[in-house]
């Protein structure tokens, strides 16, 4: 019997080996796990719910199976954390928002079914921005994230909770969504892996949907490895979500352990414009490292990358006034009333969305709105068209792409929260890959002076999460040994 | 650009929006820095571009159908689980029509 589970570092394999060798049962890491993330939550408010119930059933089935000499399935035991915005069956589902606050969904997303069939244990829904809309997690309804890496910082957003809960080791693995950078942003502010897989690849059955020509499902963890094993079980395709790609899931794990001698990545000047200087040095530091490895770096342009936070803030927001017209005081939990049924949804949908959220469905609505249709939503469509050719073009000289994750490390709570557009900027290199439909993920690669994570963005071909992933992986393991 | 408080207002009631006072000024002046800011796409010349609704993958017509076979769906009793307001087996909703 072991109370002393050294949660922060465990790994899939690890947790595996503790299990076979009787170091732990699933049952007790499921508890550590629970008291762990619930005595962190005073500090971050990474979690919104926890799951105790759920998590021990799933722990009891792993026991169960061992007790029964059974082989084990590749999550068995892992703690999973899960974004409020992915739904779970009788496990309150927030969405970090008022207007959802008692809403506790009938069915599981697909992901979340895959998961629990390997053995995964869900400890609890983490905190975000409210509809998936932010990028600092301070869009919350039920207050900030705090970073675990500095407490008066963000995680960044919006899977900021996800990202902290694994950062801290509360969770080993957890699960976030990205429409224009929410995975990879608070994956580069918290110092983990995160990744975004390509548009389609993971079923988005059971995600609520924000932007759903942009929404994406992917995992974040502590090393490459663990999150290649995630998106291997979450991946493919999905009879409930006529997006979801008929494409066949590759080995990850097969792919990634061949060296990446002579492969050839892209730097697309545009995205080392106006980089913060310390967050430029440190990426430069990796660009190093990657040629060290033997990779061919060549500088390319992406040129309509500049355009891509108005085409993003188009697209988005239109999509997000109609997916979040639903929200109106009749299906989902709460209502204000009113004397008429117009009234009843103006009111519901006043008190029960936060101004983020509000701000974005009166920008969609405008765009979306009789004599400017053509002037706002078509033309930024037409350019979404440009920047996916970019990466067409680019892609038809390198292999994979590398830049930062952000222009800057985690920020100061408060910083920001004034200023829209100035938030709005903190997207700025990770919109792209949402518009483009290319996977995408941030690894980590070092700290600022004060010791603030950096990641590195690594993009691919759309279905080649292969050599993304054998990228992440020969640069993590060369620069950990 | 600016936007007057009549045509915020008017944005407002086509989303089913319910603004305090205070909110539709701080709206007018959010919604006008953003939108200026998306004019710069203005720059470019799109006459010529496809717009791009969807990311788009080779596959033959019919692969997302699926066969026609009928299964379990939700249950009259879940789906109403979540209704603020039920009645019925109905989700209820203040009187629509005037007699």
């Amino acid at each position: 019997m072991s109370t002393n589970i050294a949660l922060p570092s465990l790994t899939i394999e690890s947790i595996r080996d503790g299990l076979r060798r009787k170091e732990f049962s699933a049952t007790e890491l499921a508890q550590a796990a629970l008291a762990f993330a619930e005595k962190e939550n005073s500090k971050t408010n990474a979690f919104l719910t926890f799951s105790q119930e759920r998590a021990l059933r799933s722990a009891a089935r792993v026991d169960d199976d061992i007790a029964r000499g059974l082989d084990l399935p590749p999550l068995a035991g892992v703690p999973l954390a899960v974004k409020d915005v992915i739904v779970t069956r009788g496990l309150r589902t927030t969405c970090a928002s008022r207007i959802l606050e008692h809403y506790v969904p009938p069915y599981d997303a697909t992901a979340v079914v895959r998961l629990e069939a390997e053995g995964a244990v869900i400890i609890g829904k983490t905190n975000c921005d409210e509809f998936a809309m932010g990028s600092s997690n301070e869009n919350s309804a039920f207050g900030p994230v705090r970073n675990p890496k500095a407490l008066d910082r963000v995680p960044g957003g919006s899977s900021g909770g996800s990202a902290a809960a694994v950062a801290q080791g509360t969770a080993v693995l957890s699960l976030g969504s990205d429409t224009g950078g929410s995975i990879r942003q608070p994956a580069s502010f918290c110092g983990v892996v995160g990744v975004t897989p390509t548009y389609g690849r993971v079923s988005r059955f059971g995600l609520v949907a924000f932007a759903s020509s942009l929404d994406h499902i992917g995992p974040f963890a502590r090393t490459v490895e663990d999150a290649a094993t995630v998106l291997k079980i979450i991946a493919g395709r999905d009879e409930l979500d006529s997006t979801s790609a008929f494409a066949p899931v590759d080995d990850y794990h097969a792919a990634m352990k061949h060296p990446v001698e002579g492969l050839k990545i892209g730097l697309p000047k545009e995205y080392f414009e106006g980089l913060g200087s310390e967050t430029g040095s440190v990426i430069g530091r990796a660009i190093e490292q990657l040629k060290k490895l033997g990779c061919v770096v060549r500088e390319i342009s992406l040129p309509h990358t500049k355009y891509a936070l108005s085409c993003y803030y188009i697209v988005a927001t239109a999509e997000a006034s109609s997916n979040l017209a639903r929200y109106d005081g009749v299906r989902y939990s709460s209502r204000t009333d009113g004397s008429t049924l117009i009234d009843v949804y103006r009111k519901t949908r006043g008190h029960g969305f936060g101004a983020e959220v509000k701000r974005r469905i009166m920008l969609g609505t405008y765009v979306l709105s009789a004599g400017y249709y053509d002037a706002y939503y078509r033309k930024a469509q037409q350019v979404r068209n440009l920047i996916a050719r970019d990466f067409t073009n680019a892609f038809a000289e390198v292999d994979a792409i590398v830049a930062p994750v952000s222009p800057f490390t985690a920020f100061k709570i408060g910083e920001k929260v004034d200023d829209p557009l100035a938030m709005y900027l903190s997207d700025v290199y990770t919109l792209t890959g949402d518009l483009s439909g290319v996977p995408c993920m941030s690894v980590p690669c070092g700290e600022s002076a004060e010791g603030l994570p950096i990641g590195l963005q690594i993009f691919a071909r759309h279905f080649d999460e292969s050599t993304m992933f054998r990228l992440a992986y020969n640069y993590e393991r060369s620069v950990k040994s | 650009m600016k936007l007057t408080d009549e045509q915020v207002r008017a944005v407002a009631d086509l989303a089913n929006l319910e603004l305090s006072d205070q909110e539709l000024r701080r709206m007018s002046n959010d919604l006008a820095q953003i939108l200026t800011h998306m004019d710069q796409l203005n720059e470019l010349d799109t006459s010529a571009v496809e717009p791009m609704a969807q990311v788009l993958y080779d596959a033959d017509e019919t692969a997302t159908l699926r066969e026609d076979v009928p299964r379990a769906s939700l249950s009259n009793e879940e789906a109403l689980a979540n209704a603020p307001q039920q009645g019925a087996g109905y989700f209820k909703v203040p009187k629509v029509i005037e007699r």
